[in-house]
């Protein structure tokens, strides 16, 4: 394989339990972090891009109340589409947004936050992301700093090999 | 894919039941062997039925059991579904792990091409 050392690393944990929270150091301003999140012909570049699977739909309406449309075809021309709509906007900073798949894989709608914070060049991107119906209303009436906030910080994937017998 | 399919109400519950910090270091406890919930509540400073309590979300989550022992009803660990959710918090790092080593190609891309547009007055 050939390994980037420049890459950096993913945090994954859950704080709370509703809540998933990653974390990622990128080599580059927040500005074209920002760009790469929002603009179709940058997002269509790296999101989803696996194998076997090509971007059929890719529509940004960058505004408050706007839309997003995401749809991949896969393999035989099977369909994977996700939506929603942006529920705060402040470039080059932040995005918060609800989502939902075509495909059910959980209950309700998500609600989705990613944070820019740039340092020295570089930005440090948190994606939170805030599962049920209920989350999605307390998400919205709340907001981040609330979700965000309430730190039990449970890093499962350090735990894990501990609990592992 | 990136919600994995695995995403069920017993894997909220696992999820919910890992938030906690206590019931994160009963887990460990069980993990190097049955106890009961006596032996569960002493490095804690808790009542017992603070620790049944627990005991109980973990319960229902699946991710702990009541041994057959009636006199000290020791608790166990269900390592299966402990499993389940780390195979689906694996899948979902691989996905984003991908994503990301794209977006690090593409950002070199960016600034690569945002250079030329402003002025060269630094020396780098």
């Amino acid at each position: 394989m050939n390994p980037t050392k420049t890459a950096g690393t993913l945090d994954i944990s859950t704080p709370s339990d509703r809540e998933i929270r990653l974390t990622r150091v990128f080599n580059a301003p927040r500005k074209l972090v920002f760009d790469a999140y929002t603009k179709p012909e940058l997002l269509t570049r790296w999101m989803g891009v696996m194998p076997g699977w090509t971007w059929a739909v890719c529509e940004i309406d960058l505004r408050v109340g706007g839309m997003f449309r995401y749809v991949w075809r896969g393999p035989d021309g099977f369909e994977m589409g996700m939506r929603g709509t942006y529920l705060e906007i402040t470039p080059p900073h932040r995005i918060v947004s609800t989502e939902s798949f075509d495909q059910k894989w959980y209950e309700g709608e998500c609600v989705e936050t990613v944070t820019l914070e740039e340092n020295d060049g570089r930005t440090t991107l948190t994606m939170l992301l805030r599962y049920d119906n209920e989350a999605v209303r307390d998400a919205v009436l709340q907001s981040p700093a609330a979700t965000g906030m309430e730190a039990g910080f449970t890093n499962l994937a350090a735990l894990l090999p501990t609990l592992k017998g | 894919m990136q919600h994995a399919t695995l995403s069920s109400p017993q894997l909220d519950a696992i999820f919910a039941a890992l938030a906690d910090p206590t019931r994160r270091a009963i887990l460990s406890r069980l993990a190097s062997g049955d106890a009961s919930v006596n032996e569960l509540a002493e490095p804690f400073d808790m009542s017992q039925p603070a620790i049944s309590k627990h005991l109980k979300v973990l319960e229902g989550a699946g991710l702990v059991s009541r041994g057959q022992d009636a006199q000290r009803r020791p608790r166990r660990l269900e390592a299966k579904p402990l499993a389940v959710a780390n195979e689906w918090l694996e899948r979902y790092r691989k996905y984003w792990e991908a994503n990301y080593e794209r977006l690090d190609a593409l950002l070199e891309e960016l600034k690569a091409a945002d250079t030329p547009k402003r002025r060269r007055t630094r020396g780098k």
